[in-house]
């Protein structure tokens, strides 16, 4: 079926090849004019700057992994927590930071790895922070935000329904969309359904 | 001596008052529930799981169908998020397009509201004249989009039609039209005894533990928190209109019923705004590539849709198809209250909280 999709998509394309060169500078020219020169510094810089170095003095020397902007949309300081320190960094950021507001709480399966995202919104500051978390992809296993967030509670169960994620210290992690005899994780890339045809 | 022993009660999934396919679990005493649990998932489509073999166009008409009653701010969600990540410039026609659909579709989602829970509190005929007034609305959208609930409007860089001739003067006479009925309404209901008496100082919850519930919209408005994404991390071009946000104090179902009832004023002026604002002439679709590819990355962006915080996860690796999208369904983060705000609560009042909180089913379960 994919096979049949992309020699249709290929054949369409190989006719109409005027239209499409046509259209596709206007998508590139933003990209292409970033290429060329540096990224001036994101107004967000000396915020991620402070959290950094905070979260270094406060919770451990190496709590972080990496740091850095997501200029996608709004520039949003993202940190990328190491595993074992997912739960410290969390909590301090609720109870230190006033981060106490989850705006979205996902995980996603990048093939290489897992991995969790966790946006957070602090009434005080008015600001938002991304947080990020990986996981060895065979035996995907988190710390918990539970006891931490409310919120998170039914968002852990529907990561470890769709992808197979285990939550460390979670009340009760059970299936929350799919009936409880299912099979696998749907969304895992690897997915086999039981029945190919649905 | 008196035998008592706890009692489980099934309530749903399918159960006029449950709102759409919604399981509890109930463990009574008597008359007092000691224990809630909501069953989810009847309704599971798996629409994320679908999102990640569609391009980008063909994912809009899916999300019509996760909160079927107000399809626009889907739509908008969505294509907000693809269109921020492109960078691409909206035409400011569809814009204000896009501005006067959403308001209008938030218009009838509270008037189902509203209905609804007067139904839930026992009052049937409010339920009729809502519906009356949704329709109105409802015509509206059919005559600019041929659909009256799955509008498929929006796409990225723009929106599919353009209003037809007149129309706009009609959004007009509607606006004039419902601001007289809000009065109708506030005389019908607001004042009515028993409704007050069934709903003052029931379902009450406070400021912290709204937001440790993550509760957005209404929910979390009603206990003081002035938190509306079109105010607060303003998208579109809702900086261009005045209007303000309604809040509560005590976070009671009776407060919440006031806050939606000026939300939906709210919209009535946002709407009247829009039109005096809008562009006579120019286009309603942006420049945009034919296949759409957004640039490798990943984005959450929010938006106010009458339930809450919408928002969209996306995570792209540079295709047409997106690698991951996730949506973040205010509906599924309200309902998580549920169980506590049902604990030591009279049996009757199950229905009345359960359906202040506005839930549906169809974005709880995705």
């Amino acid at each position: 079926m994919t096979e049949e999709r992309k020699d249709q998509s290929s054949a369409e394309s190989g006719s109409k090849t005027s239209p499409i060169k046509k259209a596709r500078p206007v998508a590139r020219r933003p990209r292409a004019k970033k290429e060329e020169k540096p990224l001036p510094p994101s107004p967000k810089q000396s915020i991620l700057d402070n959290y950094v170095q905070m979260i270094t003095k406060k919770v451990h020397e190496d709590a972080l992994e990496e740091s850095y902007i997501n200029r996608a949309g709004e520039h949003i300081p993202t940190l990328v927590v190491k595993n074992e320190h997912w739960f410290e960094v969390a909590s301090f950021l609720k109870t230190g930071l006033h981060f106490v507001y989850i705006q979205n709480y996902s995980g996603v399966d990048y093939q290489t790895h897992m991995e969790v995202v966790c946006h957070l919104y602090s009434f005080i500051r008015k600001e938002r922070i991304a947080i990020r978390v990986k996981a060895d992809r065979e035996q995907p296993t988190f710390p918990s935000l539970t006891s931490l967030y409310p919120a998170a509670n039914w968002n852990e169960r529907e990561m470890y329904d769709l992808l197979g994620f285990h939550f460390e210290g979670h009340p009760n992690l059970t299936r929350i969309f799919m009936p409880d005899d299912w099979e696998g994780h749907p969304l895992r890339k690897d997915y086999e359904p039981l029945d190919k045809e649905v | 001596m008196l035998r008592t022993e706890e009692m489980i009660l099934n309530v749903g999934p399918q159960h006029p008052s449950t709102h759409g396919v919604l399981r509890l679990l109930v463990t009574l005493d008597g008359e007092v529930i000691k224990e809630a649990t909501p069953v989810i998932g009847y309704l599971h489509r798996g629409t994320e799981k679908l999102a990640e073999d569609l391009n980008y166009t063909q994912i809009i008409p899916y999300t019509d169908r996760l909160d079927y009653l107000s399809a626009m701010t889907n739509n908008y969600a969505l294509v907000h998020a693809v269109e921020s990540m492109m960078e691409l410039e909206i035409p400011e026609r569809a814009e204000y397009l896009r501005v006067i659909t959403m308001e209008l579709n938030r218009i009838a989602s509270h008037l189902v509201w509203m209905g609804t829970f007067l139904l839930d509190v026992g009052a049937m005929s409010p339920f009729l004249f809502a519906f009356r007034d949704r329709e109105q609305i409802l015509d509206l959208l059919n005559e600019l989009c041929g659909a009256r609930i799955t509008f498929n409007y929006m796409r990225v860089g723009g929106v599919k039609w353009d209003a037809p001739e007149g129309w706009l003067r009609k959004v007009k006479d509607f606006v004039a039209y419902m601001r007289k009925k809000m009065k109708e309404y506030h005389r019908l209901i607001t004042g009515n005894e028993i409704f007050v008496q069934r709903t003052k100082g029931v379902g009450r919850y406070d400021q912290e533990r709204a937001i440790q519930y993550s509760l957005s919209g209404a929910n979390l408005r009603v206990t003081g928190v002035k938190w509306d994404l079109r105010k607060d991390q303003p998208y579109s071009i809702y900086d261009r209109f005045e209007f303000d946000i309604p809040t509560g104090k005590t976070g009671d179902l009776y407060e919440k019923y006031i806050c939606r009832m000026q939300e939906i004023v709210e919209s009535l002026k946002i709407v009247d705004q829009a039109i005096e604002q809008f562009p006579e002439k120019g286009p309603i679709m942006g420049k945009v590539p034919r296949v759409l590819r957004v640039p490798e990355g990943e984005i959450y962006a929010g938006i106010e849709s009458p339930r809450g915080e919408l928002g969209c996860h996306i995570v792209s690796k540079g295709k047409d198809k997106p690698w991951r999208l996730k949506f973040r369904r205010p509906s599924f983060y309200n309902l998580q209250i549920l169980p506590t705000l049902l604990k030591g609560e009279n049996i009757s009042n199950l229905v009345v909280i359960l359906g202040g909180i506005d839930i549906v089913l169809g974005e709880v379960d995705g």
